[in-house]
């Protein structure tokens, strides 16, 4: 999907986007490596978690910085909603990835993790305007 | 579930935390999309969109059930996997058969292909989660 979105002005293209794709599904299939050792949330999960926040806010500063050069996008109404869904992932796993400190805290870690890279996919998609 | 006893196997924690992390994703998916349009093209198909907003109470209630783990809120929890298993299948099956009801999609329609079908799958592993916890809290007096 990353090699599709070329159209040029979109924020929510960029190398951003795709290190944030990358990173999630990287911590994604590192928490199944975990559930499926037994092994409960370990620190790289987190700070993966953590980084992954970094890059999704970054997202939002340089979609910002977008808009307030006057750019809109394609739909906004899903875009910004699927903007701050965004942002809250990582955070959701985390606190729920502490409150269950067993392997099915990497399963939730996994889980959102997966979920993410298609929220960041639907993003791009909203930004252009879809010819329908 | 070697690491829990019988008693302390409730909904809410081990996989059933996971089934709760799933169901607030879907919760928020499926309410967003509803608010969206409800608020900006409810005359385009308003069936479709109600169906939305069902589908997303249902999620969120049956989180709640699934989190609170008492008495009612496995009952809350079952009621829902169980609408939610009749509107995943209902929906679906009137969604293929005829189209011109959904002009635009549910989180339901096509057996919930849109998201990857996982709409059909959770309220089977809802029910069996449920199932699952209650044979092992019924063996401990309660």
């Amino acid at each position: 999907m990353t090699t599709a979105a070329t159209t040029t002005g979109s924020p929510a293209d960029g190398a951003l986007a795709v290190a944030a794709i990358v990173l999630s599904l990287l911590v994604a299939g590192w928490a199944l490596v975990a559930a499926l050792r037994h092994r409960p949330p370990d620190r790289m999960q987190l700070i993966g978690l953590a980084v992954l926040e970094l890059l999704l806010l970054g997202l939002v500063l340089v979609t910002a910085v977008a808009l307030a050069g006057g750019e809109r996008p394609g739909e906004p109404g899903a875009f910004f909603g699927y903007l701050v869904t965004l942002v809250c992932l990582p955070p959701l796993a985390a606190v729920l990835a502490r409150m269950e400190p067993t392997r099915w805290g990497s399963a939730i870690v996994c889980a959102v993790c997966l979920v993410t890279p298609v929220v960041v996919v639907r993003l791009q998609q909203t930004w252009q305007v879809l010819g329908g | 579930m070697a690491e829990l006893s019988p008693a302390r196997l409730r909904t809410n924690s081990g996989p059933g935390r996971l089934l709760i992390a799933v169901y607030l994703l879907f919760a928020i998916a499926a309410s967003s999309r509803a608010a969206l349009q409800i608020a900006t093209r409810f005359d385009e198909a308003p069936l479709a969109y109600l169906l939305s907003a069902l589908a997303a109470i249902v999620y969120i209630v049956a989180a709640v059930g699934l989190a609170r783990a008492g008495h009612a809120g496995r009952r809350v929890a079952l009621a829902c996997c169980a609408l939610e298993l009749v509107g995943v299948v209902g929906v679906g099956a009137v969604s293929l058969a005829r189209p011109d009801l959904f002009p635009d999609e549910t989180v339901w329609s096509g057996f919930g292909s849109g998201y990857g079908y996982i709409p059909l799958v959770l309220p089977i592993l809802g029910l069996a989660w449920l199932r699952h916890t209650r044979r092992r809290t019924t063996a401990a007096p309660s």
